[in-house]
């Protein structure tokens, strides 16, 4: 009415909002003219296992970077998890559905106490997660007594391939992202996320309670947890408490390369997805290309601060 | 006549999706105060970063002494003496007053910063506006009046010649509103050119030498400043309002909202009130008189220690939000930004964040009906927008307001407790706010509406509440109360106990 002020559509949506997308597909079209080995079916289908792991902690990992927390724990709970599994499976003879929903259970308890330390101990997320981060890592370390378990075989299954084509940590990722994709876009807990990393105090006098979602988020994130670790353990077909050493940062990583932003409110399953591969798929890479492992770590880092870097100044212009 | 210290010919600005500014011209002269007037949207705050380095012009020329210049970083600005005070204080509140005087440059010698000359520097730059505060003490001890001269004091220490002041008012007390004045004549006549923005039209008068009026991105006008109100308001919004009240009395029905004995120690005391369907009450006071409190009490948004609240009879469990909203209580908090809205999620998502409960099944939002529902409510409120994705961070106060006032109206609140409704916002969006609120006592909800706007309590209320040091100081009828009558109560505990 009085403000007739023009408003016209934001132009290049699309791209501005899957920048991640491009830079997945610069560099598979970039890797695929460096390398021949790289775009072979039995190469992709290598980078999905790779990807698999660091893929689902992040998963889990943008459940609470959503709701403008932080997760340090996600690898020392999968490694404990994977402990719990072998260690059930095998010492105690549980059959392998039993072990496995054990150790998920283990997981989501693990992200139980984080939410618990958050909301009622009012920690700051760095500060609890880290403390679980240790707590985990040490519980793994105990009970496994500082060895690898192995795996019994009905549980190793879980790291095989489908028909020799499909291996099931792909399949298991694909379906950990299609649940994030809708817990986050149709569930109550995905969308009190978002309010609650937008703004935690609207969100509660709107009527979100905000301490229990935060329990259900974290705990989501010590689910995913158990998930991942569960598959690491089945792929290397033995539980290692020292697995997963760092993951978390990866899981970090791969959430915010896919456009999340660590003071909340804002984070998509598509992006996290897509920014864990773009992780997995420079791995992969640059071992085609016999860069060496001094120099990756090198490269991931420059990539980890260009990708957040184009999404800052992307976002500045659309301002 | 002086030279204009500052001119500005033909500013545009557009930005992706919004033209910001179309058009505007501006003057400036050392020792006059330049009020600059528009609703919420029509291109204020564009000007003033533009002038201040954070926005560039697209087309358009702003001449500085008379010379034609470009103004690309705030440290342009600050080398041509322009300084902004935005709402927003560039302060760091932990540090010391005469740190935040000198953020950045502190005197040092041997490369230490050199104390004893740091706060020597900060007391005359304190002096220099008049505020007493001590420079050793930490900002955050201060006040947000006296935060203020500080940022004041602050830009004049930078040789500031052009003052920008954005809605310095907003967050003042009437005595405090005084003493800015005080300040903002000194520096008049020390030649210091201000621009003023302010949405209290009788603010206008008491300071203003000139006004330029801007609507939809372009100057519309320069007047001085003594053109009457309706006059301004006509400019401003390119109509003239009727009525600036329109309030329409309504049936009271039985009471909805019951409040006894509230007390919180400390904060208030024995606070009983009830509120009517249909009725709104006004609940005026000077702030810090403890109204927000008692309302985010009554709310669950807070504990109290003792009392009781009854909602349609039924008595309400302390400290819970969720029972006081399933009861049918809403509030629409003071701080819109801080509080009532997400400001990163769209419209669509802040309009259902109350209803978003009820619209789950099986732990799944039904997000067609919830869309269906905002779209509803948002052409009801004439939400000015590009759409329901818009991030309701763009939209100017007024619509904003709207959306967090949307949000209760979806969920049929009965009770509604706004706490300062109309703050910040233009003229135009107010009395659509004011309309809303006849719309729903008119449905039979009741209102209770906090407000600090006096015109706006008498006008809008059948009765008012004063309230004083956390005690309800009085009550009056909507034919008792005057200006003087609330004011004797809201001042008159405070008289009596000092």
């Amino acid at each position: 009415m009085t403000t007739g002020v023009l408003r016209l559509r934001k132009g290049g949506s699309v791209l501005s909002e899957n920048g991640s997308l491009i830079g997945l597909i610069v560099l598979v079209v970039a890797l695929t003219l460096l390398s021949g080995d790289f775009l072979t079916v039995t190469n992709l289908l290598n980078v999905g296992v790779q990807a698999a792991v660091t893929a689902i902690l992040a998963f889990g990992q943008t459940y609470v970077i959503i709701s403008a927390g932080i997760d340090l724990s996600v690898g020392a709970v999968a490694a404990l998890s994977a402990v719990v599994l072998a260690w059930t499976a095998t010492s105690n003879g549980m059959p392998w559905p039993l072990a496995t929903g054990f150790a998920l259970l283990v997981g989501i308890a693990c992200g139980l106490v984080n939410g618990a330390l958050i909301t009622y101990g009012k920690l700051p997320p760095f500060i609890a997660t880290l403390a679980m981060q240790g707590v985990a890592r040490g519980l793994g370390l105990v009970i496994s007594q500082g060895s690898p378990i192995a795996l019994p075989d009905s549980v190793s299954h879980l790291g095989d391939t489908i028909g020799s084509y499909l291996p099931v940590p792909v399949i298991v990722m694909l379906v950990m992202g299609v649940i994030t994709a809708v817990v986050l876009n149709r569930t109550y807990a995905g969308r009190a996320m978002y309010a609650i990393g937008g703004n935690e105090e609207a969100a509660r006098l709107s009527g979100i309670k905000v301490t229990r979602q935060k329990l259900i988020t974290y705990a989501l994130a010590g689910g995913f947890a158990a998930v991942a670790g569960i598959v690491l353990a089945s792929r290397l077909a033995s539980a290692q408490p020292q697995a997963a050493l760092g993951y978390e940062l990866d899981a970090i990583a791969a959430v915010v390369i896919g456009g999340a932003s660590l003071s909340g409110g804002k984070g998509k399953a598509l992006g996290t997805f897509v920014g864990a591969l773009i992780l997995a798929v420079l791995r992969n890479g640059l071992n085609l290309l016999s860069v060496s492992a001094f120099w990756q770590q090198v490269v991931i880092g420059v990539v980890i601060a260009l990708a957040v870097l184009l999404d800052t100044l992307r976002r500045r212009q659309a301002r | 006549m002086t030279e204009e210290i500052l001119r500005v010919r033909g500013l545009r600005k557009r930005f992706p999706g919004v033209v910001a500014l179309d058009g505007v011209d501006f003057d400036l002269r050392p020792g006059e105060v330049h009020v600059l007037l528009g609703e919420n949207g029509a291109g204020k705050s564009t000007l003033i970063k533009m002038l201040s380095g954070a926005y560039h012009p697209d087309e358009g020329t702003i001449f500085v002494d008379g010379r034609e210049t470009t103004i690309r970083t705030a440290e342009d600005a600050q080398r041509l003496g322009i300084a902004t005070i935005y709402q927003e204080f560039n302060l760091v509140p932990q540090l010391t007053v005469a740190e935040n005087l000198m953020l950045g440059r502190p005197p040092r010698r041997f490369g230490f910063v050199d104390k004893k000359a740091m706060y020597a520097r900060a007391q005359e730059m304190l002096d220099r506006v008049g505020v007493d505060a001590d420079p050793r003490a930490p900002l955050e001890s201060l006040g947000i009046a006296r935060m203020q001269m500080v940022e004041i004091a602050k830009a004049l220490g930078l040789d500031a010649r052009v003052l920008i002041m954005d809605e310095p008012t907003a967050v003042l007390t009437t005595s405090e509103v005084e003493r800015l004045f005080t300040i903002v004549r000194q520096l008049k006549e020390q030649g210091v050119a201000i621009v003023f923005i302010t949405h209290h039209l009788e603010e206008i008068a008491q300071i203003g030498d000139r006004v330029t009026v801007l609507r939809d991105g372009a100057s519309v006008a320069e007047v001085p400043a003594d053109t009457p109100e309706d006059e301004l308001v006509r400019l401003m919004v390119g109509r003239s309002i009727d009525q600036q009240y329109p309030r329409e009395r309504s049936t009271q029905g039985a009471p909805l909202l019951e409040v006894r004995g509230l007390t919180r120690t400390g904060v208030f005391e024995d606070v009983s009130f009830e509120v009517r369907a249909g009725e709104v009450v006004g609940l005026a006071g000077l702030v810090g008189a403890g109204r927000t409190e008692v309302v985010r009490a009554i709310f669950g948004a807070d504990h109290y220690d003792s009392g009781e609240v009854l909602v349609d009879g039924r008595r309400l469990p302390r400290g819970n939000v969720t029972a006081a909203m399933e009861a049918g209580l809403g509030l629409v908090p003071e701080d819109r930004k801080g509080q009532g809205l997400v400001l990163g999620a769209d419209i669509r998502e802040n309009l259902g964040l109350v209803t978003m409960r009820h619209a789950t099944h099986a732990g799944f939002v039904d997000r067609a009906g919830q869309t269906k529902a905002a779209a509803r409510v948002a052409e009801q409120l004439g939400v000015r927008m590009s759409g329901l994705t818009q991030e309701v961070r763009t939209l100017s106060g007024g619509n904003q307001q709207k959306i967090v006032i949307g949000k209760w109206l979806l969920a049929e609140a009965k009770v509604l407790i706004l706490d300062e409704p109309t703050r910040g916002i233009d003229v135009g969006a107010k009395v659509e706010i004011y309309q809303l609120i006849n719309s729903l006592t008119a449905a039979g909800h009741a209102v209770l509406m906090i407000s600090s706007d006096l015109p706006e309590v008498l006008g809008m209320s059948d009765r008012v509440l004063v309230m004083a040091r956390g005690r309800l100081a009085g009550e009056l009828s909507a034919a008792e109360a005057t200006q003087d009558s609330v004011m004797a109560l809201a001042v008159g505990e405070l008289e009596e106990t000092a």
